[in-house]
């Protein structure tokens, strides 16, 4: 039943573009992306709920390295791996003093957003980098530099990177690392006595997290075709990323893609809106409220009360 | 003279990612009450304290209050949401430009022997000073601020006791709010600022408040000395931008060796 | 031959006060040993010395013959020794048998046989048919029952019980008892924390008497209660009613 919903909704999604307009694939493709960070964020932040307001990092990482990469002749589809590398690289050394130190709750998180914007210092100050400026990427339209005059293209690659990253979640739940996480969410002290070698896993977490987000930085660069430092590393990216997974549910499958779905379009079209009337900071003020009133009312995300409310009517 | 402004806000005990957006919005307002009521920031402290009181004692019965015990990542959830609308609302209200507050007392200088005094600097260490003795005579000296203290240490004790909890938290997070609008309003003369300017505020507080032990009055003292020393030296050494990047390398050190502060307790 | 549990010189200090001193036992293969003592005697900190959530000041534990010092508790759990906790510490968000299953994935690796594992020690506890119940919906003696499935869970060859009878009715002790007797008649040495006298002069062979943080006596059940150490220490604490003349 749900295999079959599933399949549909794929049908769906890989029939879309033939109907389509530019806009509204543009917009499809920010869904994508998004929801594919939000399913990657997940994995840390929602099954083994250790918070990071940090991840824009991971993608900072990941679309420099290929960026640089590319300036020297490396493909961008090689650039992207190396990238998340890297990205896991820094994943597993925050994780590694975050875990060792046993910083929790609180302290992980501060951990995590002193980390990012250490990164966006560096980034910005560092003139073999860009600098403050940042970098731009020229546009050549070659699919083998990760670059297509086509934006159905796009629209298939973030697709693709969507169902990949819920795959490996949806892997994930049905693997003893997916159900230690969980517990792991729960009770740390609880699980170590349960022979859970709870710093070991929160690590694997970690560097799959940060791995899988550190490819969308090379999607990222190569869609915008310019990386800047305050964009790719700065907290509003982090929370654009945490608050997706957050409203459609942490710690669920469908959580971060539904999250995604409800939000993208919302936040392009107040972003339109408001930008023009050039009220710069109005969508932000709108997340914050609706974080607010997520945690308030709907604590588990949208998710879980959906289900809730389908039970009930098959009742 | 950073010392002063500092000690105030490392007092604050409730975990609070609006710390710095609360400053800036204490700023903002002691901006406005000088360039439309002409009010010298060193009268309006007063005011802006008065309404950032209002605004805590709103933020905690309202939000925090209906989640105490929800899991801790739903509060600091909820407190990046009051963080995000308090900055962008000020993003909106004043626009990204820094701003500054004029006050006749910056342009005047003492001399003190072989040492020149900034007299806007010397008032607002001044008033810093007395802020936090009348805040440390009201914690420890007045009945309510005991109470605070106790269920501070103790949630169900003093729930037991028959203490009113909520108002006791809504009043502490009043008076912490009321603290940082103060603070925000002395330094609006010395300090340029500007919606922005919350995170890096936050940070400063952060360093002070975990260096010095969360929810200790003696440690976000000697906390705000320390981390006001470290910035100094560092932005005497840096640009403005390595100084930043030094605050926040400060902040990862601070987390990792010292979770539980100079004279915090232990975190279980 | 070497007993399965030897503890010896075990101490630790919590600023002013020494919690534990100068402690040695031992627990042999297939042995009932009680640790009894009044309040604040120190039973809960040995059990955290030995299970690895406490680093000992100074002392040895062995444990098949392997000393654990320096071994973080998810080891010590791997080498077979399962303890639970006095305040239970269950997943409350997961399910009754997701609950067990984490204990029974570390020696299973495979989620199904886990699963199947799992519910067989639910089975045995009676909290079969709770299964899909998440863990925080549980009653206080549903919830002790299940803080004993996950230690079982884990298929220790040492069972460190911290209290799992106080607070039940006479009845559910009674079950309680049983399960101890049935899992230790598989050949699971079981040490256990426990105020409830009857229980303890019931099940252990051996009982090890505490008071600040130091043994004081120790032996078979009749001659422990009849020490007149023993009475001394328990004098003037509420246990005395409970301790059998």
């Amino acid at each position: 039943m749900k295999a079959l919903a599933a399949g549909v909704a794929v049908a769906v999604l890989l029939a879309l573009p033939a109907v389509l307009s530019g806009y509204a694939l543009t917009i499809f493709i920010l869904i994508f992306f998004y929801a594919y960070l939000a399913q990657a964020w997940n994995i840390l932040g929602g099954y083994a709920g250790q918070l990071s307001a940090g991840h824009a990092a991971f993608v900072g990482i990941g679309g420099y390295t290929s960026a640089l990469l590319f300036e020297r002749g490396v493909t961008p589809w090689i650039g992207m791996f190396v990238g998340a590398a890297l990205a896991a690289a820094l994943g597993a050394v925050i994780g590694y003093l975050g875990f060792r130190f046993g910083l929790r709750g609180f302290y992980f998180v501060l951990l995590t957003v002193a980390f990012a914007e250490v990164c966006r210092i560096l980034a910005s100050n560092i003139e073999a980098v860009g600098g403050a400026i940042g970098l731009y990427i020229t546009f050549t339209g070659d699919p083998r530099q990760f670059q297509f005059r086509d934006q159905r293209a796009y629209y298939y690659i973030a697709l693709a990177f969507m169902l990949l990253a819920t795959g490996v979640v949806a892997l994930l739940e049905r693997r003893r690392l997916g159900i230690y996480l969980t517990a792991i969410r729960e009770d740390e002290t609880a699980c170590e006595a349960l022979g859970v070698d709870t710093f070991k896993y929160k690590m694997l977490a970690m560097v799959v997290s940060s791995f899988l987000t550190g490819l969308a930085g090379t999607f990222y660069a190569f869609q915008n075709f310019s990386l800047q430092p305050g964009a790719v590393f700065g907290i509003p990216f982090s929370v654009e990323i945490i608050i997706r997974a957050i409203i459609g549910g942490a710690g669920t499958l469908p959580g971060p893609i539904l999250g995604s779905f409800i939000l993208t379009p919302l936040a392009e079209l107040s972003r339109q809106y408001f930008g023009q009337s050039g009220l710069h900071g109005a969508h932000l003020v709108v997340y914050g409220a609706l974080l607010v009133a997520v945690v308030l009312f709907l604590p588990q995300g949208a998710y879980p009360f959906l289900r809730r409310l389908l039970r009930r009517r098959a009742a | 003279m950073a010392v002063g402004l500092t000690l105030i806000f490392g007092v604050m005990r409730v975990v609070n990612f609006a710390h710095g957006d609360m400053m800036v919005w204490g700023m903002y307002l002691a901006f406005l009450l000088a360039t439309r009521a002409g009010v010298d920031p060193y009268l309006s402290f007063v005011v802006c304290a008065a309404a950032l009181f209002g605004l805590g004692v709103v933020v905690q019965r309202g939000l925090v209050d209906r989640i105490v015990d929800a899991p801790h990542e739903m509060q600091i959830l909820l407190m990046l949401g009051v963080a995000l609308v308090l900055e962008n609302l000020a993003l909106l209200a004043f626009g990204p430009e820094p701003a500054r507050v004029r006050s006749p007392l910056v342009r005047l200088t003492w001399e003190l022997g072989p040492l020149y005094v900034d007299v806007a600097r010397l008032v607002t260490f001044a008033v810093a000073i007395l802020l936090t003795l009348a805040l440390w005579l009201f914690l420890f000296r007045t009945e309510l601020g005991r109470l605070i203290r106790a269920s501070a240490d103790n949630h169900y004790g003093a729930l037991v006791i028959g203490v009113d909890v909520r108002r006791i938290y809504a009043t502490a997070f009043g008076v912490g709010a009321a603290c940082v609008g103060a603070a925000g309003a002395l330094v609006s003369p010395i300090l340029p600022f500007q919606p922005v300017t919350g995170l890096s505020l936050s940070v400063t507080s952060f360093n002070i408040v975990i260096i010095g032990g969360m929810g200790s009055l003696v440690g976000a003292f000697i906390g705000g000395l320390l981390v006001s020393v470290a910035e100094s030296l560092g932005a005497v050494f840096l640009t403005p931008s390595l100084k930043e990047l030094f605050s926040f390398s400060l902040l990862i050190l601070i987390l990792l060796f010292r979770p539980a502060g100079l004279f915090g307790k232990r975190v279980p | 031959m070497t007993p399965l549990l030897a503890v010896s010189g075990l101490s630790k200090r919590f600023g002013g006060v020494q919690a534990v001193k100068d402690l040695s036992f031992t627990v042999g293969e297939g042995e009932i040993v009680a640790l009894i003592g009044p309040n604040g005697a120190g039973k809960t900190t040995a059990f955290a010395l030995l299970s690895g959530f406490l680093a000992a000041d100074a002392g040895e534990v062995r444990f098949r013959g392997r000393d654990l010092r320096g071994l973080p508790p998810h080891e010590v759990n791997a080498l077979g020794m399962a303890r639970t906790f006095q305040i239970m510490r269950p997943f409350p968000r997961l399910s009754v048998v997701r609950n067990v299953m984490i204990a029974t994935l570390g020696r299973h690796s495979r989620p199904p046989e886990a699963e199947r594992r799992a519910r067989a020690v639910l089975d045995e506890l009676g909290l079969g048919a709770k299964a899909e119940a998440p863990a925080g919906s549980l009653t206080l003696a549903e919830r002790k029952r299940l803080e004993l499935a996950r230690a079982l869970g884990t298929e220790p060859v040492l069972l460190l019980l911290d209290e799992v009878m106080s607070g039940l009715t006479e009845a559910e002790t009674g079950r309680i008892v049983e399960l101890v007797r049935a899992v230790n008649r598989r050949g699971v040495a079981v040490l256990l924390i426990e105020h409830v006298m009857r229980a303890v002069m019931s099940l252990a062979q051996r009982i090890v008497v505490l008071n600040y943080g130091e043994r004081i006596a120790e032996g078979r059940p009749e001659a422990v209660a009849n020490d007149p150490r023993v009475i001394e220490a328990y004098l003037g604490d509420e246990e005395v009613t409970s301790a059998p003349a």
